[in-house]
């Protein structure tokens, strides 16, 4: 039945180690430079020199940089659609599974051979080319130090087997629900679309104990006016930022993105001398006339403003309470979030089994 | 009766309609069966149900002994035909009895080469570009290679043109000749099942109208015609099964054992059409008469 099994899928087992051959043909091909780029200009530089090196470095092959992690995003629901969705729906539609089901292998067996052998080349290939984006990408992602970041966490790493999976099952089980071919491509698409959406914002956020920082609100200042820096300096780079809520001094949670109100701005009001922090109330400091004049000159707030309403801030007792998934958390979350989804995909195998043993036709 | 299919009261439900329904019979083995009925009589459901590829729903079915489809060792003592002979559109001819040869442990991989050779195909055309005839024989081809006991065939040449039919069922009959093994064959086309078939099973609404060896449904059933007369005058050894009157005459299809003695009568022998429409139609009242909701009002 092995045989058989990879006698029906050698094409497009074929297509799909084509594809991850010219990869790795263009990641060896480029990879290397990547990494010489990194060790010659931005790990050794110097001072200012710093951040110009690191912006020419992040430019450096930046078509491969957008392009190779949309197709690592995309490629689970490919195997979804293209290798799942098919595997029993055409047989159903052929009528072809009137013969498969007539030799002398049990139906249980047939299923098992055809999800394994999908299964495990749908992994092994996103596997291996999760494998040669996290290599390629380390340079990168060494600089910019953001593994967390949603867009990010689902293309390095081996999160992307267990989408692998689970896209696949998922193929299957709609083929075998639906008996025909094209809708439950479509389904697969659309329900994979939204179990990797809701996971990423509903799930892995709570699959490890998120941790607290509480600091001072601390205004950045410049052209703009006093913007809120969330969290600093507590959150370190590289950490993801869950929520970022303003309290009050009496710990009341006045608003969000490290900011006042829902929309988390911070915004002064001035009538007659008197300064109020928008939203919270006046100051309780006085500002000085200087301050005053130069709050609305066209080169932005003048220092003494800023100074003023920074001080507001404080005697006002603004804190910013910060929920973050710290750095470290990284590896635990990849592989819970995998095993989710490997979950998920063990579950769809055994009611495929239940289905099509039982009730199927 | 040493029986190779064997039902009981079996049914299958699709959602609230039955395609078959409190089915109860036997078919010996070592025969080749022809099985006929109307449209809906639950003839694929029957073969189905035989061959594994459904479950019934309620009852039992028992085929050489063993629960269909249960086993491997099942599924090889049994070869199938379906009606639309799918095939692997995008495998080719020799691919396919190299997945016979995969999948089947006593698979006869010469007589199949050989087979294929004999039908003139070539081992590397696709299937998807088979004629229907040569598909049909690639199916027949995959069933009987298994080296089954019984193989069942559901239709398969109803879509054949004439020349396409008789060769596929020439086919056939050299395997039963050769290998010996039972053959259950449904059909609409009497004139096949009389070629080929030494039992005739005639269903109608799940239910077994007749069956028995062709060549005794044929010895023991008359048309008789003569003066018109009521069929509850026949002697009682003389079943009607049929009966037209015109104001003069009588004619009567009977099932008798004995000879017709009586010399008002015009006695000829029934062709196996005949006799199949006179059950079929006589099946068909009996059922029209245990659900009289759906008399049809004259």
């Amino acid at each position: 039945m092995i045989r058989f099994a990879w006698l029906q899928a050698r094409t497009q087992t074929a297509i799909a180690a084509a594809a991850l051959a010219a990869v790795a043909v263009f990641a060896l091909v480029t990879g290397p430079r990547l990494l010489h780029l990194y060790h010659v200009d931005v790990a050794t530089c110097q001072g200012s020199a710093c951040a110009s090196a690191t912006t020419a470095f992040l430019a450096s092959y930046r078509w491969l940089q957008v392009l190779a992690p949309q197709l690592l995003l995309v490629l689970p629901v490919l195997f979804g659609m293209f290798w799942g969705a098919p595997l029993v729906a055409r047989e159903l539609e052929t009528g072809t599974f009137r013969m498969a089901w007539t030799q002398s292998v049990t139906r249980k067996r047939w299923l098992a051979v055809k999800l394994g052998v999908g299964a495990l080349t749908s992994m092994a290939v996103a596997g291996l080319l999760s494998l040669i984006l996290t290599w390629w990408f380390s340079p990168i992602d060494r600089v910019q130090l953001n593994p967390l970041d949603p867009s990010m966490f689902g293309v390095r790493g081996i999160a992307p087997v267990g989408y692998a999976a689970f896209a696949f099952m998922l193929g299957v089980t709609a083929g075998i629900l639906l008996r025909r071919t094209v809708p439950a491509m479509a389904v697969t698409l659309v329900a994979f679309t939204a179990a990797r959406l809701a996971v990423t914002y509903y799930v892995r956020p709570y699959l490890m104990s998120s941790q607290r920082a509480i600091a001072p609100l601390i205004m950045a200042t410049g052209n703009g006016g006093p913007t809120p820096t969330p969290g600093a300096p507590t959150v370190k780079p590289g950490d993801w930022v869950l929520s970022a809520q303003t309290i009050n001094g009496s710990g009341q949670v006045i608003g969000q993105y490290g900011g006042v109100g829902a929309s988390g701005n911070i915004a002064f009001s001035m009538s007659s001398g008197n300064v109020s922090l928008h939203g919270v109330g006046p100051c309780p400091n006085t500002f000085p006339a200087a301050a005053l004049d130069g709050a609305r000159s066209a080169s932005g707030p003048s220092a003494s403003f800023n100074a003023a309403a920074q001080e507001c801030i404080t005697r006002l007792g603004l804190r910013n309470i910060v929920t973050y998934q710290p750095l470290s958390h990284y590896w635990p979350l990849q592989a819970y979030e995998t095993l989710i989804f490997l979950a998920l995909a063990v579950a769809l195998a055994a009611f495929c089994f239940w289905r099509v043993n039982r009730t199927l036709t | 009766m040493n029986a190779m299919i064997e039902t009981s009261a079996a049914g299958k439900q699709y959602g609230r309609r039955w395609a078959l329904r409190d089915c109860t019979l036997a078919i010996p083995a070592g025969k080749v069966v022809g099985l006929v009925g109307p449209n809906g009589a639950g003839k694929t459901t029957l073969l189905q149900l035989a061959a594994g590829l459904l479950y019934p729903t309620s009852g039992t079915v028992t085929v050489l002994g063993g629960a269909p489809g249960s086993t491997p060792a099942q599924l090889a003592k049994v070869g199938f035909v379906a009606q639309d002979t799918a095939a692997y559109g995008r495998l080719s001819v020799g691919q396919h009895l190299r997945m016979g040869e995969w999948l089947n442990p006593n698979w006869d991989s010469e007589r199949a080469a050989r087979r294929i050779a004999d039908l003139g195909l070539d081992p590397r055309q696709r299937a998807g570009s088979l004629s229907g005839g040569q598909r049909a024989q690639l199916t027949l081809t995959m069933a009987v290679a298994k080296r089954p006991e019984l193989v069942l065939l559901d239709e398969p040449v109803a879509s054949l043109d004439p020349l396409a039919r008789r060769e596929f069922l020439q086919t056939l009959m050299e395997v039963v000749a050769e290998q010996g093994s039972s053959v259950v064959l449904s059909s609409h086309l009497i004139a096949d099942i009389e070629r080929v078939c030494d039992y005739l099973v005639v269903l109608v609404a799940s239910r077994v109208a007749l069956a028995g060896e062709v060549s005794d449904l044929l010895a023991s059933h008359h048309r008789l015609s003569g003066p018109r007369r009521d069929e509850g005058s026949l002697p009682s050894g003389q079943e009607v099964i049929e009966a037209s009157h015109t104001d003069v005459q009588s004619t009567f299809l009977i099932r008798s054992d004995g000879r017709v003695l009586d010399p008002a009568w015009t006695v000829r022998p029934v062709t196996l059409d005949d006799l199949v429409l006179a059950y079929m139609s006589r099946a068909r009242d009996a059922v029209t008469a245990r659900r009289p909701g759906l008399e049809v009002v004259r």
